[in-house]
């Protein structure tokens, strides 16, 4: 008997992708029964399931985010590689490298696997566990960044740039927007990794998902809230904000700030000039176009299923090798990666 | 390439002033001669290359990707070279991103035949960042984001203070790329090079706002008045070494004016206002748009729109600088030789004769004519000092005109402005009841107003563009501005020149703004 293909028991229903077999939901929309939450982005784990199943700091950072009602009111933590059954499916997690505690779901019913990257990068991160690859008869994979135009640089020598320009104006503080879960966290480890041992200074925005990330294990240094009261001390230092606060009133209490952005949206002129950024970092928590067609290869499946972003370049690519792509018309993601 | 490309790229995002320089004084104190040199030459346009077009770029593209990947990126970035900077699939190879120099000398020197190989070879050693810069290095659409004039202050700034910018600007049109000899200089290891019979720019003597409190100050007996015209203030430069037009900021625009380059039969340098004149009348600023900022000048742009230069003063007769002399000797000087050579498109500016300071204020509020500014008042014994000396020459305009315009959009600012809403669009009623823009202000107000107007944007935004938000029609302000022109340039059919916020009038509602009809009462051209 040959397996089932995934498209017979892998649904996309209006609350999300639903595995029929298990009888549960991955990164559901809507607040439903069952659900498997990938990463605690708030496009990917919404308020209001009643059983949820994540790694453990996917759980913690929920918490954090959604409040002890919000995160599920039946919990279960899988650590990494560990196999359950829920009713006939064989479900695990493993690393999928774009923030602390973000799985890809892998399943298996029947002989038929099917892998659910949720969302992934390739470049290393101190701050999460690595992306490792599955073999399967189906990947859905995101696509943020699926177009040849986006390749990310080596994070490092991005901040390299940071530390040049910090430098270059000592009288300024630099103010870097990112997003407070994983962006931040990040930036901050990378910082640490190049040398940068002076306290880091955040936006109030900032510091619960910091406070989860030090109680899992990262480390993260001195951090500072960025008051107003700090004015004089902010001077040549680095602070870290929620992009929408850093070219508005907010950083109005900043000695001549230096606003830059670290997203992968950057590397594109058009979209960096727009919020008025002075030094565009190009540091992304997503696969960029070469990682996304390494990570297809590498995973080998004959089929891949592409959701939120920009399907069709990728699906495109992916045909001239062979690859069946399907585009995965899930609603409720943000295909401009907000997160990112 | 590297250091080039992030100079470029830094310039183009940072808003200061004072950053830019410094970002400019960092490159140049780091690169080795004679790379510095030709980034100098391409931040201060003179670095141009005939040789490659956005048609090379496109074969480029064509031979190394996918066509729909490419159309896609196309459509997503909106920009040829961007796109294939962001995208290029490059090969392995060993080489090294190319020096500048290699570039500049590769571009002069090779055939057109060879380049795609080349380019695309360079393209393979190089990160996006590069390949951006030396894609728009070689077509030609490099946009440096930092003017000339701020280059020369960060090599005067480079010397430690011991040339200024000004300096710099005296030698400059002697100079050429790799500008090695400058270096130099800046650096202390040479002397300052010497122009010889060039055609140099020399800095202009500036004036001051005259405010209320100076007048009581003025002795008219020490004074010379002259018509401030809204032209272009120029600097006509002939000498052996050849003919130059230069701008008040030292921008060499002779290209666009042959007519005069032809007219400067003589050894002199002369300072003056560039107009557009018909039958010896001085047409508005307007006209002489028409005539900035062409690539080509038609024979029917230079018959329909005529330009002269109304002299103000003489630096050089001959080789004989004569800028130690006082603005009554340089006058007497200029005179005698305007009367001589009888240069052709050549006039005198008119010395106003007048017996006290209440009889020049008489003279400044009835100045309505076209073109007419004000009033410039010198001191008859003031040499002329280049910058902007204090006490020697003021400008007086005539009192501006207002209207009360509503409020329609508003920008975010630059640099420390970029939290504030500070670029406004403002418009008056149409006799159909349509509000309809008639200009944008985005100075004249003060701190607390700034406060006070970015406040209201926020809290009455209709829609949002971008950085644009478009805002209830419920906030008159008093514009002020000097003159009010027909254009066809803009939508409103009327060009507003220099208007700012003079005042914002809460007290008044919006449906009582002015309508458009009452500004275009105020129109200077309206006949012509
Ligand atoms: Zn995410
Ligand atoms: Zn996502």
């Amino acid at each position: 008997m040959t397996a089932p293909h995934p498209e017979t028991w892998l649904k996309v229903l209006p609350q999300g992708l639903y595995c029929e077999p298990g009888g549960f939901y991955i990164d559901p929309v809507r607040a439903v029964d069952r659900a498997v939450i990938t990463h605690a982005h708030s496009d990917h784990a919404r308020p209001g399931h009643r059983a949820v199943l994540a790694t453990a700091p996917t759980l913690a950072l929920m918490q954090a985010r959604l409040g002890e009602d919000g995160a599920g009111a039946v919990r279960q933590a899988l650590a990494w590689g560990e196999r359950i059954r829920i009713n006939d499916v064989d479900l695990w997690l493993q690393p999928a490298g774009h923030v602390l505690g973000s799985a890809q779901v892998a399943m298996e019913w029947r002989g038929s696997r099917a892998v659910v990257s949720g969302d992934y990068k390739r470049a290393p991160d101190p701050t999460c566990a690595g992306f490792e690859p599955i073999a399967c008869d189906v990947f859905v994979t995101e696509a943020t960044f699926a177009l040849p135009v986006f390749r990310h640089p080596p994070a490092d020598a991005e901040i390299r740039r940071l530390l040049a320009s910090v430098a270059l104006f000592p009288e300024r503080t630099h103010v870097v927007g990112c997003y407070s879960l994983g962006k931040c966290q990040r930036l901050i480890a990378l910082l640490r990794q190049a040398g940068w041992d002076a306290p880091i200074w955040l936006h109030g925005a900032l510091a619960a998902m910091c406070r989860v990330y030090e109680e899992q294990g990262v480390a993260l240094g001195e951090l500072l809230p960025a008051t107003v009261a700090a004015k004089g001390r902010l001077v040549g230092q680095i602070v870290l904000a929620p992009p929408s606060a850093v070219a508005d009133r907010w950083a109005r209490r900043l000695a001549e700030p230096v606003v830059c952005m670290a997203s992968g949206w950057m590397r594109v002129r058009q979209r960096a000039k727009q919020g008025g950024v002075e030094l565009p970092l190009v540091i992304s928590d997503h696969a960029d176009w070469d990682e996304l067609n390494a990570t297809l290869d590498e995973v080998g499946a004959p089929e891949v299923w592409v959701t939120h972003g920009r399907e069709e370049a990728l699906i495109h690519a992916a045909g001239q090798r062979g690859i069946r792509g399907r585009a995965l018309r899930l609603v409720g993601y943000s295909d401009e990666g907000s997160e990112e | 390439m590297i250091a080039f490309a992030d100079l470029l790229e830094r310039l183009v995002f940072t808003p200061g002033r004072n950053a830019k320089i410094a970002l400019l004084r960092r490159y140049f104190a780091t690169q080795p001669d004679p790379d510095r040199g030709l980034g100098l030459a391409a931040v201060t346009g003179e670095l141009s290359f005939a040789t490659a077009k956005a048609g090379l770029i496109r074969q480029l593209a064509a031979d190394r990707t996918d066509p729909e990947l490419f159309a896609w990126s196309y459509d997503y970035v909106g920009d040829l070279a961007e796109t294939v900077a962001l995208m290029w699939p490059s090969r392995a190879t060993n080489a090294a991103p190319p020096r500048l120099s290699e570039v500049v000398g590769t571009l002069d020197r090779a055939p057109k035949a060879a380049l795609p190989a080349i380019v695309a070879g360079w393209l393979d050693a190089c990160d996006p960042s590069v390949r951006l810069a030396l894609l728009k290095l070689i077509t030609g659409g490099l946009r440096v984001g930092a003017s000339a004039r701020l280059a020369k202050i960060a090599l005067a700034d480079m010397s430690g203070g011991r040339i200024a910018p000004d300096d710099i600007e005296e030698v400059w049109h002697g100079l050429a790329p790799p500008y090695s000899a400058l270096f130099a200089w800046i650096e202390g290891q040479a002397p300052r090079p010497d122009p010889a019979d060039a055609p140099v720019f020399r800095p202009p003597m500036l004036a001051h706002p005259l405010d209320a409190g100076d007048i009581a100050g003025l002795d008219p007996a020490l004074l010379r008045a002259e018509w401030k015209w809204d032209g272009i203030r120029v600097q006509l430069v002939a000498s052996a070494g050849g003919r130059r037009l230069y701008s008040r900021g030292a921008e060499d625009i002779s290209d666009a004016f042959p007519e005069i380059l032809a007219a400067m039969e003589f050894h002199a340098v002369l300072d003056g206002e560039l107009l557009v004149v018909r039958d010896g009348q001085v047409a508005p600023f307007a006209d002489l748009q028409q005539r900035l900022n062409r690539k080509a000048v038609t024979a029917k742009m230079m018959k329909d729109y005529p330009v002269g230069v109304r002299l103000y003063d003489m630096l050089f007769e001959g080789a004989d600088d004569i800028r130690p002399l006082a603005f009554d000797a340089r006058r007497a000087r200029l005179e005698a030789w305007h009367g001589r050579m009888a240069p052709a498109r050549l006039d005198l500016s008119e010395l106003i004769r007048f017996g006290s300071i209440a009889e020049l204020a008489a003279l400044r509020d009835g100045a309505r004519a076209v073109a007419i500014e004000g009033l410039m008042l010198k001191r008859a014994d003031a040499p002329y000092v280049p910058g902007r000396p204090k006490g020697l020459w003021w400008k007086w305009k005539r009192d501006p005109l207002t209207i009360d315009a509503v409020l329609m959009y508003a920008q975010r600012g630059h640099g420390k402005r970029s939290s504030y809403y500070s670029d406004y669009t403002f418009g008056l009623w149409r006799a159909d009841g349509e509000l309809v823009p008639v200009g944008k202000a985005y100075f004249g107000f003060t701190d607390e107003e700034l406060a006070f107007l970015d406040r209201w944007i926020r809290n009455h935004t209709t829609q949002r563009f971008g950085p644009v938000r478009e805002v209830e029609r419920g906030l008159v302000l008093e514009v002020a501005f000097d003159a009010a022109q027909l254009s066809s340039r803009h939508k409103s059919g009327v060009a507003l020149r220099f208007p700012r916020i003079a005042r914002i009038r809460t007290d008044k509602p919006a449906a009582e703004a002015d309508r458009l009809e009452t500004l275009m009462r105020l129109v200077e051209n309206a006949q012509s």
